[in-house]
């Protein structure tokens, strides 16, 4: 009886302090799994926490078009309930591509700005309005001030956000720091070859990087493609620590 | 930055009378006669007319003289100008301040409406090609004071746009007349060389005041913006809303507000009673200067709740400035639609599992355009870029979704060409070029074989795209394709894959 009083008063405490962090705001709404069960258990809410802002940046040449990281938002967000709002500067997506990661046309509104400086704010719209599952913009600028209002908008209402950074220019962008929970870059990595020498093109395969999170340290895996669904896994010949401790080193440095 | 729009219709009598139900014949030139003193003059004569020497102010004597095979009708003054209101009223759906400018012109406020109809020029040429397709002439021009529009629409070139900053050059080669002076005043100043508004505006003002009095340096004012315009936006009875006079003028933002949900709860009363939904909603505000500031919002379903009212126009009210006071209020409900009991109450009962977007739609709309948020449905094509269509944001769900393929998440509309090295020309290729790199190409799926789509055109007849997905060294992953046509083949990179 009364160890579990005691841990009643810890968990209370515990509640208490987590409601202080966040200003003394807002509630958690849960994660959103990524359906890879080793990540998600690597992630303070199980997975990407829900009321939330997310940052995402495509590795390499796809920091400009994405590709990768519009296919991995679309399918994080295929998993919630409700519609989900698309900003973004041009039209450039193909929605038969997010359509196969699951994300079903009739549940996706595109808001097509035309110019950059209504991207953010329609985000923050959107942010506004309780019942989407989320909100994915495509930005190239957003900064501290703007993504604490973001983050609070979203931790008001429940509505996930995720921001893909998209850099036009040559090399990663400089990113600074902002209110975002978790900022994740995904980089496509060559896929395995077939079996036997069959000629193809083998399962997706991406490395997926967890570049800062709150409440949970950086890490790294790399992850394929199960199949057209945008569904993923650990991929199976890599279960790769070094890579994850280096990430840290250069991370620390 | 104020963007005003003049538009003149320069025949618009006849255009007025030719719409008539008792309209005359339209195989003869029509002119309109006006009684001065003893004499008949020619009011207006329209196309036909103008072609066979007709202008107006020769009497018409002359004018039968000239062709005797023309209709005459009197002018119809009253008429002509009641028909303008309402010209004036069909105008609001570009912006929230248009007035009728008598005697033959409008005058549109659309300083922040100009984003919501394509841009500038795609604007002034809506208008005119609509009042075009009803028969009524007009020219257009922009700028950013309605005097500068009002000369440039009736003496610069077709559908001239000033940038800010721009009216003195803009204007300097325009006659004074482009001033909206009398006849006499123009006439005065041609007797001291002085034709252009450029020269008059060079001439020292003291010179011009003593004179004649302040109504030249007055339009000069006026037209660079120096002394305020007044625009009284049209309301005709057609349009339901509701009015609030104000004892003391209002100055705070939050006054406004309580004004606003005042007004609604007024004019949804008025709608109720008429079944009728707001789709389209200005809130004008008459400062104590006269000066009207006014706002605009739609709403994606039409709607008589005022809360929601109140909602749309939200923040917005922030970005009025009271000046030294707002002395009236007018919400006014510029387009409506029948809106029963019976479709507000299915609509609150389907709620429970739905989330009604209604709201979010309309607040992106008025940002960005009610054409650029949209969902996308799958179309039978087989060509790629023309797989899916538009649709409104709360089109009801079709249900529908594509089932090709492996498809891109990235596409390029039109297809970017890319050179290519490939060992045989049905082979995948082993090498591509595109926007300045060169890409080694590891593995490669396909063909997946399209055709064109003949039907649509005969260009197409002979098109086929052989579809690769292709993966690079790097890890990068392409959709490229072969299009062979009558006079060879050439190589397109349309997506890319995550």
């Amino acid at each position: 009886m009364r160890a579990s009083g005691h841990d009643r008063v810890l968990d209370d405490l515990r509640d208490r302090i987590a409601h202080l962090e966040r200003g003394g705001r807002s509630r958690r709404h849960g994660g959103l799994a990524l359906g890879v069960p080793e990540i998600d258990n690597y992630l303070p809410d199980a997975g990407l926490a829900q009321g939330a802002l997310h940052e995402l940046i495509g590795g390499g040449p796809d920091v400009a078009h994405g590709a990768s990281a519009a296919l991995f938002a679309a399918a994080v967000l295929a998993r919630a309930k409700g519609p989900v709002l698309w900003v973004l500067k041009a039209r450039d997506l193909f929605a038969p591509g997010l359509a196969a990661a699951g994300l079903h046309p009739d549940r996706l509104i595109y808001a097509e700005t035309g110019d950059e400086k209504h991207v953010l704010p329609v985000v923050e719209d959107g942010l506004r309005h309780k019942g989407l599952a989320g909100v994915i913009a495509e930005s190239t600028r957003l900064g501290l001030t703007t993504s604490r209002r973001l983050q609070l908008a979203a931790e008001v209402s429940g509505v996930t956000a995720i921001v893909i950074h998209r850099w036009r220019g040559r090399g990663e962008p400089e990113l600074g720091g902002t209110a975002a929970v978790t900022r994740w870059r995904l980089t496509a990595l060559p896929a395995a070859p077939l079996a036997d020498g069959v000629p193809g093109v083998g399962d997706s395969r991406w490395r997926l990087e967890l570049l800062r999170c709150r409440g949970a340290e950086p890490a790294l895996w790399t992850v394929e493609a199960c199949d057209e669904t945008g569904r993923l896994r650990l991929a199976s010949d890599l279960a790769d620590r070094s890579a994850e401790a280096d990430v840290r080193r250069a991370l620390a440095g | 930055m104020r963007r005003v729009v003049s538009v003149w219709l320069p025949t618009w009598p006849t255009d007025r009378l030719r719409r008539t139900s008792d309209a005359p014949s339209p195989d003869k030139p029509l002119v309109v006669a006006e009684r001065q003193g003893s004499r008949r003059l020619v009011f207006a004569a329209d196309a036909a007319a103008q072609e066979l020497g007709i202008r107006p102010g020769i009497t018409v004597a002359l004018a039968q003289a000239m062709h005797p095979d023309i209709t005459v009708v009197e002018a119809q003054p009253e008429a002509d100008s009641a028909a303008l209101e309402r010209l004036a009223v069909w105008a609001l759906r570009y912006a929230p301040l248009a007035a009728p400018d008598p005697p033959d012109g409008l005058i549109i406020d659309v300083s922040g409406a100009v984003h919501l109809h394509g841009g500038e020029a795609a604007l002034l040429a809506d208008i005119v090609r609509r009042l075009a397709r009803s028969s009524v002439a007009a020219r257009a021009a922009m700028a950013e004071t309605g005097a500068a529009a009002w000369g440039l629409a009736r003496f610069g070139p077709a559908g001239a746009i000033v940038p800010p900053g721009g009216v003195a050059a803009a204007v300097a080669g325009l006659p004074t007349a482009a001033l909206r002076l009398d006849a006499a005043t123009v006439a005065a100043l041609g007797e001291l060389g002085i034709d252009t508004v450029g020269e008059l505006a060079a001439t020292p003002r003291v010179s011009l005041a003593l004179r004649f009095g302040p109504a030249v340096t007055g339009a000069l004012d006026r037209l660079f913006g120096r002394a305020p315009e007044f625009l009284e936006p049209v309301l005709s009875p057609s349009i339901p809303h509701a009015r609030l006079v104000f004892g003391d003028p209002l100055m705070h933002a939050t006054g406004l507000a309580i004004a606003l949900d005042k007004l609604a709860d007024a004019l949804c009363a008025d709608l109720e009673g008429a079944g009728l939904g707001a789709r389209q909603l200005d809130l004008r505000f008459r400062r104590v200067d006269n000066q009207v500031a006014a706002l605009r919002v739609g709403a994606a379903r039409a709607t008589r709740d005022p809360a929601h009212i109140a909602r749309l126009f939200g923040e917005q009210l922030e970005t009025i400035d009271p000046g030294f006071g707002i002395e009236a209020a007018v919400l006014a409900a510029i387009r409506v639609e029948q809106l029963s009991l019976r479709q507000l109450e299915t609509r609150s009962d389907d709620e429970d599992d739905e989330v009604d977007l209604a709201p979010l739609v309309d607040r992106i709309s008025d940002r960005i355009g009610g054409a650029r948020v949209y969902r996308l449905t799958p179309v039978e094509s087989d060509i790629p870029e023309r797989s899916a269509r538009l649709v409104p944001a709360l089109a009801p769900p079709s249900g529908r979704s594509w089932d090709d393929g492996p498809r891109p998440h990235r596409l390029f509309d039109p297809p970017q060409p890319v050179e290519v090295l490939a060992l045989l020309p049905d082979h995948p290729p082993r090498f591509y070029a595109w926007n300045g790199r060169r890409y080694q190409v590891v593995q490669a799926d396909g063909p997946e074989s399209l055709f064109g789509e003949w039907w649509i055109s005969d260009a197409e007849v002979f098109h086929l795209r052989d579809y690769y997905k292709v993966q690079d060294a790097d890890g990068g992953r392409a959709w490229l394709f072969r299009a062979t046509g009558p006079d060879g083949f050439r190589w397109f990179i349309q997506g890319l894959f995550a």
